[in-house]
């Protein structure tokens, strides 16, 4: 099984809301991350038959269906906004799609919604109905009914984004296992980074209706291969500061450190720096040293969410462990280990390199 | 400002037969950030409710300092309200909109253009001030509904339900600490209820913790996430939250298994325990290689790598444990390990109440 979008297209109201997206989706889970407005739902939509994209194809198993309607095609959709037949019991909700289903006889259907019912932890409720439920088991449900009948597409919009916290973090567990080795293919839309790390399954890069990068997601996080898959990838957000390459080095807001790889001149550069690599009061020897005062911070219990002003008036976040103690309006000094820097092309924001590789500027 | 004080107060949808808001008596203290933390259907947004006025408790009465206000609709109350989507008049411009509950309450002008302006810049809508609102995309239109909630310098409270659900990841990081910023500079009391830990915990002095209608403990983030005096507290804030792993005190020793794991702090009588431990506090070794005594041996079941740190899953004794440590580490499906749980951050419960804390051992354990 695999979906192919080949060049597609879609204009809207004079927007571009996908811009030449080609994606091939192989059976499993893919996960299809990217800021709110990336895109993301215009593309499965697409991908289900929901839309006529502008241009492009659609192919499944090499055969084209982009003007197929979706109810010839083996697909299956959860929206963000759990959807159910609010006169059903839980029960026959799940059932329903395969009562239209030949493959499943009488027997067969109560024996597949039980166990869908069982793998979604709602088997004690199959004889409610909906407004009997929590948001969380409503969801579930939702899910449930989109997993019942085996198809060649799953497509998940955000199906956690308005779960409680608590019950997301359980959710995306059992997702990750219920997916994985799934003979269709399953493509699971979030903006959230811990998600997308969570599920470690290859990953579809989404920002203003382009595919920005497809890959493993760990390694992307590692090495990010430009500056908008670097942030797309942050939670808390990546900091961003000014540099420029001279002789070797790279100088940062009045301090400098090594260039990662060959060294072009008076080229500009954006320094990536993730928040819990950020240390205060003290560094490594050969540490950027960033002077700047003590806005806010807030604390977690876990970890405490330091947020600086540099002496430019730029923003600093630093993720520190265990719970500090400080007073706004304090200074204090930043530092910045060069291993752990990202370092992108001020024109385009390609990597060029990080602390710990080269990737080898250009000039 | 004032404080707001609930005694006695309660609700119930079904005449009396479940209470969706059990009877409490509770201050909300003036000037303080509280946020209202808790599952869905736990009874917060009911409890807001209250509070604001749409909802008259079934019993108890509610007092805006001295002044009983339990019969007192919303309007009368003098609280700005913040909804989890925008409400915002789409025609007006976002300066209008932001003025709006200045103009209505017959602010002077050059007030209303003063306290419009500083809002605006301190939410970063300066540039978009001309802008019709329903031109603006959903996250900055929720914006200015914050903005709209902040900006009269008088209420007793501003409530917020939620505020900032539409609003993208990277977002939320700023607007969260602009909203504490705020707080700090206006000083108004502030209600934000919420079911995102890291939102409650990030933004108050005072996380009130509610679990079916109850309040189950109110603290300091760090106080909650140090010290849960609740079983749920420990499950509920905290990502992963608290490990919880069944265990027995014989003869002052905490057991599980067949591993002694501490001693039980607070002359605990014997019997059944549950053992509280944060992904954070759990120390994990590689099998054989543990310097602490005691350990308690496990498998490790699969490794979540997370970016800036890992999630290490382990089984140890039938139980899952999760230890939360720095990116790499160098476990991998099937590897045996040990777990140790410092004494200082582990706790005990019985029927979900803590009731003590683990004791290191004195000299050697049995592992």
């Amino acid at each position: 099984m695999t979906v192919i979008l080949d060049g597609v297209s879609v204009r809207s109201r004079g927007e571009i809301r996908l811009d030449d997206v080609n994606l091939e989706l192989s059976p499993g889970m893919t996960t299809l991350i990217g800021p709110m407005t990336a895109g993301k739902t215009t593309l499965m939509r697409v991908a289900a038959g929901l839309q006529t994209p502008d241009s492009g194809r659609v192919l499944v198993n090499g055969q084209d269906v982009t003007g197929m309607s979706v109810r010839k095609r083996s697909v299956a959709f959860v929206y963000q906004q759990f959807i159910n037949y609010p006169s059903l019991t839980v029960y026959e909700n799940i059932a329903s799609p395969l009562r239209l289903d030949p493959r499943f006889r009488r027997d067969g259907v109560d024996r597949r919604v039980r166990e869908v019912a069982e793998l979604m932890g709602i088997a004690g409720l199959l004889g409610r109905r909906p407004a009997e439920l929590s948001g969380g088991q409503q969801q579930r449900t939702a899910i449930a009914r989109a997993l019942a009948r085996p198809v060649d597409l799953l497509l998940l919009d955000e199906p956690l984004a308005n779960l409680d916290f608590k019950l997301r973090e359980q959710l995306r567990a059992d997702l990750k296992s219920m997916f994985a080795g799934s003979p269709g293919v399953v493509l699971y839309a979030t903006s959230d980074p811990a998600e997308a790390l969570m599920f470690a399954a290859p990953t579809v890069v989404l920002g203003e209706g382009r595919v920005r990068h497809v890959g493993d997601v760990a390694g992307m996080y590692a090495r990010p291969p430009t500056l908008a898959v670097a942030t797309t990838l942050s939670d808390p957000p990546l900091n961003l500061l000014p540099g420029l390459v001279r002789e070797g080095r790279i100088e940062v807001l009045g301090r400098s450190i090594p260039a990662p790889g060959a060294h072009a001149t008076a080229q500009e550069v954006v320094l990536g720096v993730r928040p819990h690599q950020v240390t205060i009061g003290h560094g490594r020897p050969g540490a950027l040293e960033l002077p700047a005062e003590i806005r806010l911070a807030e604390v977690t219990g876990s970890a405490t969410f330091l947020h600086l002003r540099l002496q430019d008036g730029r923003h600093l976040v630093a993720h520190l462990p265990g719970t500090r103690q400080y007073t706004p309006g304090e200074p204090a000094l930043a530092y910045v280990d060069p291993a752990h820097v990202l370092v992108f092309d001020a024109d385009g924001g390609r990597l060029l390199g990080t602390g710990a590789a080269e990737v080898g500027l250009h000039g | 400002m004032a404080d707001i004080r609930l005694e006695g107060v309660g609700h119930s949808y079904d005449g009396g037969r479940t209470w969706a808001v059990k009877p409490m008596t509770w201050t909300w203290r003036s000037s303080r950030a509280y946020a209202l933390l808790g599952p869905s259907g736990c009874g917060k947004t009911t409890l807001l409710n209250i509070i604001s006025g749409l909802i008259t408790p079934t019993v108890g009465r509610v007092y805006f300092d001295d002044r009983d206000v339990t019969g007192v609709p919303t309007a009368g109350r003098d609280i700005a309200q913040v909804f989890q989507f925008p409400v915002l008049y789409e025609e007006m411009s976002v300066y209008d909109n932001l003025a709006f509950p200045l103009r209505n309450r017959k602010v002077p002008k050059q007030e209303v253009d003063r306290r419009v302006r500083q809002v605006s810049h301190l939410l970063g809508l300066d540039q978009v001030l001309g802008r019709r609102s329903r031109r603006l995309d959903p996250g900055r239109q929720q914006i200015v509904s914050l903005g709209r909630g902040l900006v009269r310098s008088q209420v007793a409270a501003v409530l917020l339900d939620e505020p900032l659900t539409v609003v993208d990841p990277a977002l939320k990081w700023t607007l969260r600490s602009k909203l504490k910023e705020i707080h700090r500079d206006t000083g108004h009391t502030l209600i934000y209820v919420t079911h995102d830990q890291t939102e409650a915990l990030t933004f108050a002095d005072e996380v009130v913790v509610v679990k079916d209608g109850e309040i189950v403990q109110a603290g300091e983030p760090a106080e909650l996430f140090l010290s849960p005096a609740h079983e749920f507290v420990g499950h509920f804030i905290g990502s992963p939250g608290m490990n919880v792993v069944p265990g027995e005190v014989v003869s002052g020793v905490v057991r599980v298994g067949g591993t002694d794991v501490g001693r039980a702090g607070g002359g605990l009588p014997p019997g059944p325990v549950r053992i509280g431990v944060r992904p954070e506090f759990v120390e994990i070794a590689k099998a054989g290689g543990f310097r602490v005594f005691p350990g308690l041996p496990a498998r490790v079941t699969g490794v979540d790598r997370m970016g800036a740190y890992d999630l290490v899953h382990t089984e140890a004794g039938g139980h899952k444990v999760i230890a939360k440590t720095e990116a790499g580490a160098p476990y991998r499906p099937g590897d045996g390990a040990y777990l140790h749980f410092p004494a200082e951050r582990t706790f005990l419960f019985r029927d979900e109440v803590r009731c003590g804390s683990l004791a290191p051992m004195n000299g050697r354990g049995r592992a």
